[in-house]
């Protein structure tokens, strides 16, 4: 990205921290009310029961001391951004790799699944597209399920895959990858059917006049012609593919990966454990997106069409 | 004139059925192309000069009449590499070089690598392109986008070149200077060409033959033989006889209108 284009993602991530930190006040300020009281604070008004008759706002305005509070709460309802980037920093960088409390131990068990489900989504919906438009009837006949299948709530399905694979005994990364090839395989199939199908009369004409054949076709002309379709459907495919091996993890009570800190720091109350995950879960989503990026840009300027 | 036709078309008919109703494309085509010519087919839109050269190429059927190209069908011909065909737009492949894309039909019909580059010298050569070869189409501009596309289609060795508009999308000036190299070319490589244009003085200056045709139903309204020289310099188009066979073109035009 250039420095033009960096400076307007700036803002809006500059603005977005702004009323972060803002509504951190009113939304702890019940919480942090309690807590100032039970340290020795004089609060107005004074029982929890009354207090509950006022927003957050206005709770704040009357009782300024608790305004900095807020930002320390251990237990918050809104963690403060610092605290959010303090666990990251904690979890990321000062844990062994190997450790259960390291963040980048919790990341590779979501991304392995992320990446084997990515890699079965994808190879999936490549074979799709290529039989969608090389075969009337699976023309007719796979994009309606296809359309279908998404339709479902992947959190309703998740649980089913994982139990009826559990009950032939599969498990582990398995499982959770299959929910994310579900996920990736859409946006492929839809981007490289129109890939494929992209070459234009005139094209598909000159290969005619030199009598070339199906398979010639395929390979000389409509598949680098679906290059540049592929490259997006394969960064909307990632990112699908790193949510379904979260949503994998969530209703078996994993142990392990970002799905499974999540659901920690929800259940033990603590929200700046379950921030930090879905923190962490953002910034592998980006990494993940970057690096495609990176390939698609190397590829299309190999083959011509940097300019794009 | 030599009466040796390498394509000969007999009241060819071909007919679209559309979702408004049948489509008369063609009818009633008859003509002889003999070998050497360089044939222009002339007309407004709708008046089957496309669809004819398609019917040559094998790209459309007709629904009656005959064609036979060298004495085949245009399928078989067609297979036996009997013709390169120009589209209106170069439709280079934007994913290879020049040379890639002079390569692809080389490939597609299984020369070997030395021969393939053997004739990828060769014919950018011929289209004054050479040293290009590594060179991707957008860095070329249009009128060289569209040589790289006709060396493409000579790559092969066609006897016949079938050209649907090549320089419609051209300004006027590359296009007179892509006309001169035209037919400096056809003077070199002795091929029958085929060439579909909406431009009087394009048809009158390249051609031997000039077909004139008219629309609805497509068909042919005149036939001319051009006296012209084959050595034609760009000023020919200045004298007399040029501007004698323009108008006579220009009639053709008219009278295929008046029917209506």
């Amino acid at each position: 990205m250039s420095i033009k284009g960096i400076i307007p993602a700036l803002t809006v991530v500059g603005f977005i921290l702004l009323i972060w930190t803002v509504a951190v006040v009113p939304m702890n300020a019940h919480l942090t009310a309690d807590q100032a009281q039970r340290d020795g604070l004089a609060m107005s008004p004074e029982a929890p029961r009354d207090r509950q008759e006022y927003a957050g706002l206005t709770l704040a305005m009357k009782n300024p001391a608790i305004i900095p509070l807020a930002y320390t709460l251990e237990r918050p309802r809104l963690p403060s951004p610092h605290q959010v980037a303090s666990e990251l920093y904690t979890t990321i960088f000062t844990k062994a790799p190997t450790s259960r409390r390291s963040l980048v131990y919790h990341a590779w068990v979501t991304l392995s699944a992320t990446l084997l489900g990515f890699v079965i989504g994808t190879t999936l919906g490549i074979l799709l597209a290529v039989g969608i438009v090389y075969n009337r009837t699976m023309d007719k006949s796979v994009m309606p399920w296809a359309i279908t299948s998404q339709t479902i709530p992947i959190l309703a399905l998740a649980p089913m895959i994982i139990v009826m694979l559990g009950a032939i005994g599969i498990q582990g990364l398995l499982p959770k990858s299959i929910i994310s090839a579900y996920l990736s395989f859409f946006p492929v199939v839809v981007g490289m059917v129109k890939g494929l199908r992209s070459p234009d009369g005139m094209q598909l004409d000159l290969l005619r006049t030199y009598s070339a054949s199906s398979s010639q076709g395929f390979w000389k002309l409509r598949l680098p012609a679906s290059m540049p379709y592929l490259f997006t459907s394969l960064k909307i495919g990632i990112s699908a593919a790193l949510v379904g091996a979260i949503v994998g993890e969530l209703p078996t009570g994993a142990r392990a990966g970002f799905g499974a800190r999540m659901l920690v720091g929800d259940q033990y109350g603590q929200p700046i454990v379950t921030w930090a995950a879905l923190f962490g879960a953002a910034i592998t989503a980006a990494l993940l997106v970057a690096i495609l990026s990176l390939i698609e840009k190397r590829t299309l300027r190999r083959m011509g069409m940097g300019a794009v | 004139m030599s009466s040796n036709p390498v394509i000969t078309a007999r009241n060819l008919d071909l007919t679209f059925e559309t979702n408004d109703g049948p489509v008369h494309a063609l009818k009633d085509v008859t003509l002889d192309i003999n070998k050497g010519d360089f044939v222009s087919f002339i007309g407004p839109s709708g008046c089957g000069k496309t669809t004819f050269l398609r019917c040559i190429a094998g790209l459309e059927t007709p629904t009656a009449g005959d064609i036979s190209v060298n004495g085949m069908t245009p399928d078989e011909a067609r297979r036996a590499r009997a013709y390169g065909y120009v589209f209106q737009a170069a439709g280079l492949y934007p994913w290879r070089t020049i040379g890639g894309n002079i390569r692809l039909p080389l490939e597609i019909m299984g020369f070997d690598k030395a021969e393939q580059a053997e004739r990828v010298g060769r014919v950018l050569e011929l289209v004054d392109l050479t040293g290009f070869d590594r060179k991707f189409p957008w860095q070329l501009s249009g009128g060289m986008q569209q040589r790289a596309s006709i060396a493409r289609a000579l790559a092969f060795d066609a006897d016949i070149l079938l050209m649907d508009e090549p320089f419609g999308a051209l300004d006027e000036i590359v296009r007179d200077h892509l006309n001169e190299q035209l037919l400096q070319l056809w003077a070199r490589t002795e091929k029958t060409i085929g060439f579909v244009t909406h431009s009087i003085p394009e048809a009158v200056y390249l051609s031997t033959k000039i077909v004139v045709m008219s629309p609805r139903p497509g068909r042919i309204s005149d036939v001319i033989d051009s006296p012209l020289p084959r050595e034609r310099p760009l000023d020919i188009r200045d004298t007399p006889e040029f501007i004698e066979i323009a108008h006579r073109v220009r009639d053709g035009l008219r009278a295929g209108h008046l029917d209506e």
